[in-house]
């Protein structure tokens, strides 16, 4: 399944500095429907460089990550049950502070 | 000048700049205090009814109560038939207050101040530096060492004179938050830490008053407008603080001038749409900024949490538990903006940059590794000085390996002594964390220079940049 993955706020400096990721993910198993849950074990172990808990913590992602699937915060859609679609654009922010 | 024969030093100009900058600003102040006396007698520009002979006509003041010089000053928004008289008389009435009068905080007053708001505050307890000039544009070169909040506020009256401008030269904290705030229709969070943030949104739910959150670092910028008309807060986002090593600073991680730049200008126009009344202020939504890809990107986040801790419905926070809640101890950072300072090492594992400088002086064989990341090690180093950053230190422990080997090669036949190994970064905490891993992996003599290259910059060598 072909998807859209961003990094942003600095998560960007956990995948060699590159922002922008057009990744193929594949559901779990056969016949089942690819969900956020597995999309970030996916990430985790393919796209994440250094530092897995400057993006993790346990099976979510750290406190101050914002997540959003298609410009949309996932927790209006499930969080780690929301389940993807082919295209979708899954942007992983994370919150700034500086002024 | 050299009026007496006595050579004048640039320290003589500084010092009559300074004096005579003063006095300009205590001027400035009361010119602007008798403008604000001026207008309360219905106008500034000497058109008022006592120079004027013939007998002036009672005046009806259509819907908003705008004097002939606002009408006039404020022109380009009344002629807005989406703005207009009913939302600039909005803005005259209403009170906003800015806490922090840096990046994003200078251009956000100046539009505050300029566009008619009635009162501006300022919250600030900083002094202007050299190296905020580049992002902070409501202060001037004039103010280097003066109280921020009066380098903001002297701004401000010079472009509105008819604005109530109220200073506040003091820290926000829990102790005078709630009686700062309470006198502000809309609050502007343009501070630049986590504990503020998360103290700034709680103070605006105890008191409900909207917030304008802004935020930005590096090439990066973002926007959202909390607790207004049901919306969520900072912590209906984000209810756990993040890790203090995943809250960078723009001090340490840098920041393009202009970025904030635009978020500041953004909070004031949203600041502008709530006190107006006008259109859809960014509630409920996000707004983030990619500079480098000149993106804008409005993203929809989640409403209101009934889980919140603050203003979910079951935990209503009260004052008395605002005031008492320890916000550093919550995020584990601190609210001054005062760098970190680790202690990791036992004393007789650091030297001082003096002690570096006379072991150094003396011809002692050593290898000096600068752990600071390349792009920093390229804006200045010291001579002799090797850069290892501390991310790659662990696959380039040989080349550390082979330099205390080349020292060891020149040094004098008498000296039994092995080539030293010291370690160095910008303020003393990275070199600390590299000498504990030198030690783990076998270089027991690292040591390293307390306090960095900072230290060197005081204590050694004052003409030395710091950054
Ligand atoms: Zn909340």
């Amino acid at each position: 399944m072909q998807l859209t993955l961003e990094f942003g706020g600095g998560l960007e400096l956990l995948c060699d500095s590159v922002k922008i990721h057009n990744v193929n993910v594949e559901p779990q198993a056969e016949g089942k429907k690819l969900t956020m849950k597995h999309l970030l074990s996916w990430v985790r172990t393919n796209l994440i460089k250094e530092r897995p808990e400057m993006f993790m913590k346990g099976d979510t992602v750290r406190p101050g990550v914002l997540v959003l699937v298609n410009d949309c915060d996932w927790e209006l859609s499930g969080q780690l049950e929301t389940v993807l679609e082919e295209k979708d654009a899954v942007v992983f922010i994370s919150t700034l502070h500086g002024g | 000048m050299d009026s007496n024969g006595v050579a004048e030093t640039p320290a003589d100009i500084r010092r009559e700049i300074a004096s005579l900058e003063k006095v300009k600003a205590e001027i400035d102040h009361r010119i602007s205090a008798l403008r604000v006396r001026l207008t309360s007698y219905g106008s500034v520009n000497g058109n008022e009814v006592a120079n004027s002979s013939a007998p002036r006509p009672e005046q009806t003041l259509l819907s908003g109560q705008l004097s002939p010089d606002m009408i006039y000053r404020y022109s380009r928004h009344l002629l807005l038939p989406s703005f207009g008289v009913e939302a600039q008389a909005n803005l005259l009435k209403c009170s906003v207050l800015v806490i922090g009068a840096g990046g994003l905080g200078s251009p956000a007053l100046l539009y505050l101040a300029a566009c008619g708001i009635g009162c501006v505050g300022i919250v600030d307890h900083d002094v202007v530096e050299l190296n905020n000039l580049h992002r902070q544009i409501i202060h001037t070169e004039a103010y280097i060492g003066r109280s921020k909040v009066e380098s903001a506020a002297a701004a401000c009256r010079a472009i509105n004179s008819s604005v109530q401008i109220v200073e506040h030269r003091e820290a926000f904290r829990t102790s005078n938050a709630l009686e700062i705030v309470r006198k502000y229709d809309i609050v502007v969070d343009a501070t630049d830490n986590v504990p503020s943030r998360y103290m700034i949104s709680d103070c605006c739910v105890v008191l409900g008053k909207p917030l304008i959150s802004g935020a930005a670092l590096g090439l990066e910028g973002q926007l959202t407008v909390y607790n207004y008309k049901g919306g969520p807060c900072y912590r209906c986002l984000f209810p756990t603080p993040p890790p203090t090593t995943a809250c960078q600073r723009c001090a340490d991680s840098g920041v393009l001038g202009v970025v904030p730049g635009v978020i500041g200008c953004l909070q004031a126009l949203e600041a502008i749409k709530v006190a107006g009344a006008v259109g859809e202020p960014l509630s409920g939504r996000m707004l983030l900024l990619d500079a480098l890809s000149a993106r804008i990107r409005v993203v929809k986040i989640r409403g209101r949490s009934p889980q919140c801790e603050a203003c979910g419905e079951n935990a209503k926070l009260t004052e008395e538990q605002f005031c008492n809640f320890d916000y550093e101890k919550f995020t584990q950072s601190p609210l001054s903006t005062s760098p970190l300072k680790l202690h990791l090492l036992p004393s007789e594992a650091r030297i001082t940059s003096k002690e570096y400088n006379e072991r150094n002086l003396k011809g002692e064989a050593h290898v000096l590794v600068d752990v600071r990341p390349s792009h920093h090690y390229k804006i200045i180093s010291l001579p002799k000085s090797m850069n290892i950053p501390l991310a790659s230190l662990e696959a380039r422990l040989s080349e550390v390996s082979a330099a205390l080997a080349r020292e060891e090669g020149h040094k004098k036949d008498d000296d039994n002594q092995s080539a030293s190994l010291y370690v160095i970064c910008r303020r003393g905490n990275d070199s600390q964390r590299a000498v504990q891993y030198l030690h783990k992996m076998g270089f027991a003599s690292a040591k390293d220079i307390i306090g960095g290259l900072e230290s060197w910059a005081h204590d050694v060598d004052p003409s030395f940049p710091t950054y």
